[in-house]
């Protein structure tokens, strides 16, 4: 047997306890017993289980309700029901809840042989096909990385190089850039390919949450914690781990990282056993880093422990060369997608892409072609149909001062993303002033910016 | 000085069965498991705790104690040949039981037999049966676990038609794992001394 499955069985009567558990160790099976189902449910925590066999017959809580306990824990647990010739209704309505066979004491030798082998070869076939598709899911992301500039071909270089090695990577450039893209790039070209990348978005989980999620809980650990869950450490193990936004984590968060990072040794929040695991970390930030641990607000020593070789990601104004080379790209996938016969960017829609900064980067210039592809008639998109504001020519000399400010304060906003503290600070003048001027012009947020 | 042959297997028929069938077995088990064969044809046992009256069988776990508490002092390993039908208590029936890497193992010819098939006795083939069956229990009894190669006498016979597919013989890789048991934890456990 090449892979070592689980059998848990929950019977109340020792004999059919014995004779299973018996019956499958011949055959190699790792076998757990329990006598009820308090029992049973206290052992789904030493899971996971292939297969659960529960009498349905038994004192206190009856193999319908502890199936439907056990589902709450492991939706995808396959649940075989023990009954006499007397419980075959009952057994029917726990396959209508979601049992996946029944069978009845005594059981056929030969039908009990190929039940099990048949469930075993259809989790395996399972497994692989999520295994599978989470695979050709980093295969379409890593193609998204895409650019023929000397700057992009730089960073898909550095990002190969670096890959074989289990060097620590912090990957910085602004939003939008491709950050994570260029992470699955250096997962996937080197050895741990085969094993987990896991992404945690530091920034986007409360403080109280990120230690849970990256250490995983013990059951009973805080409130919430129903049941026993591995933390993204425990996942990544043999693979790597993506931390963006380490910037944002707390001070307390930081030295637990630091502490992981070193040992690579941790234990679940609530929980005695130390476990190892051995991952690879990459990290990513926007944030000035430097400046941060200046104002004691990022620990010197784990900026140091992540630093150790960075790429950086040019901003895609920094790389117009790219820009239809991307915005084409976009442009087969949504046609595709939205079934929609729209073959090209019209040279002048083209040249408004090529000149606008995209403040948000490739995701943002994703989303205007998106847009644009919802709102175009084929067979091109137009100018007007792209939610962008172009770089503002040069004004005329014949413009008045009020019309020139009106329009500079737009472009700074614009620019800012309408951040009110940023803009005036660009502008050189302090927050009310900018509010009265946007009243005075009436200028008004564009929803497509 | 060489060092005395401490294997051994005891087979010991259980009344009522055909003798013969069970004499046919030493020669090859001896000649299988490299070691001594002894046969055990002076004790009969009372097998009537382990009949069922409801399922007209025999229960295969409580002969497997009968013949623990009778042969609690031989250091060897004991096979049980009887002619009754055996059941454990989840299974509609079984051709044999054994205590995987323990001591006591029992074989039943009742579902070997082609007459339990409404055919004709056919001597020959339930002789072959009977040995694959008896090999594959005292290989549990050795440790091992069933194998995925059909042709391995390990790999596990729910039917009368998988028996027949096996051999009598281990697969390479049981047979790596037999004789490092026989070499190894057998004379260590069970020297006679």
């Amino acid at each position: 047997m090449t892979q070592k499955f689980s059998i848990l069985i929950v019977d109340d009567e020792f004999v059919v306890r014995d004779s299973l558990s018996k019956w499958f160790m011949q055959d190699g099976y790792k076998v757990g017993t329990a006598e009820n189902a308090a029992q049973a449910l206290k052992m789904m925590n030493e899971g996971p289980w292939d297969i659960i066999f529960i009498d349905i017959k038994m004192p206190g809580m009856n193999g319908l309700e502890l199936q439907k306990r056990i589902k709450e824990i492991d939706p995808n647990a396959i649940i075989i029901i023990i009954t006499a010739f007397a419980s075959v209704d009952t057994a029917v309505q726990a396959l209508k809840e979601g049992a996946y066979d029944y069978i009845t004491k005594p059981i056929d030798p030969d039908y009990l042989s190929h039940l099990v082998k048949n469930v075993l070869k259809h989790k395996k076939l399972t497994d692989e096909h999520i295994k599978l598709r989470e695979h050709i899911s980093e295969l379409i992301m890593g193609e998204e990385l895409i650019g023929e500039s000397p700057q992009i071909k730089k960073v898909i270089e550095l990002a190969k190089t670096v890959a074989p090695t289990n060097t620590t990577v912090m990957i910085r450039g602004e939003s939008g850039t491709g950050k994570e893209l260029v992470a699955r790039l250096i997962h996937a070209h080197s050895p741990r390919r085969y094993f987990p990348f896991v992404s945690v978005n530091c920034g986007a989980v409360p403080d109280t949450l990120l230690e849970s999620e990256l250490f995983g809980h013990e059951k009973g650990a805080f409130t919430d914690a129903l049941y026993r869950r591995k933390g993204k450490f425990e996942i990544a193990d043999g693979g790597t781990i993506f931390l963006d936004e380490i910037g944002t984590i707390s001070l307390k968060m930081q030295i637990q990282l630091l502490r992981v990072l070193e040992t690579k040794q941790f234990t679940r929040i609530g929980g005695n056993e130390t476990i190892t695991s051995d991952f690879r970390v990459i990290c990513a930030t926007n944030c000035n880093l430097e400046q941060a641990v200046k104002e004691g607000k990022f620990r010197e020593d784990l900026y140091y422990r992540l630093n150790v070789f960075t790429i950086f990601i040019p901003p895609l104004r920094e790389r117009r060369s790219d820009i239809p080379l991307i915005a084409n790209y976009y442009l087969k996938k949504y046609a595709t997608m939205m079934h929609k016969p729209i073959t090209e960017i019209s040279p002048e829609a083209m040249d408004m892409l090529i000149r606008y900064d995209w403040p948000g980067n490739v995701r943002e210039l994703k989303n205007a072609i998106e847009r644009a592809m919802v709102l175009a008639k084929p067979p091109a998109i137009l100018p007007q149909d792209l939610p962008i504001h172009p770089i503002e020519e040069e004004q005329p000399e014949n413009e008045t001062l009020e019309a020139v400010e009106k329009a500079h304060i737009l472009k700074i906003l614009n620019k800012t993303n309408w951040n009110i503290t940023q803009a005036a600070k660009i502008l050189g003048i302090d927050r009310v002033t900018l509010y009265n001027k946007i009243e005075k012009y009436n200028l008004r947020r564009d929803r497509n910016t | 000085m060489t060092s005395p042959k401490l294997n051994k297997i005891l087979i010991v028929p259980i009344y009522p069965v055909d003798f013969s069938l069970v004499l046919t077995l030493v020669p090859s088990i001896r000649e299988i498991f490299k070691c001594d064969v002894i046969l055990d044809n002076t004790n009969h046992l009372n097998l009537s705790s382990a009949y069922d009256s409801s399922r007209y069988q025999f229960n295969s776990t409580k002969i497997i104690s009968i013949l623990s508490e009778k042969f609690n002092n031989f250091n060897g390993k004991v096979l049980g040949v009887i002619s009754v039908d055996l059941f454990i208590p989840v299974l509609t029936y079984v051709f044999g039981e054994a205590q995987l890497g323990g001591k006591i193992s029992v074989v039943s010819t009742f579902r070997l037999n082609e007459i339990a098939y409404g055919f004709q006795e056919n001597r020959k083939l339930t002789e072959e049966r009977l040995l694959k069956e008896a090999v594959h229990e005292l290989g549990h009894n050795f440790g091992l676990l069933h194998c995925e190669n059909y042709l391995c006498v390990m790999h596990p016979s729910t039917s009368v038609e998988e028996v027949d597919i096996k051999s009598p013989y281990f697969c390479n890789d049981c047979y790596e794992k037999l004789f490092w048991q026989i070499s190894s934890k057998f004379n260590d456990y069970h020297d006679g001394k």
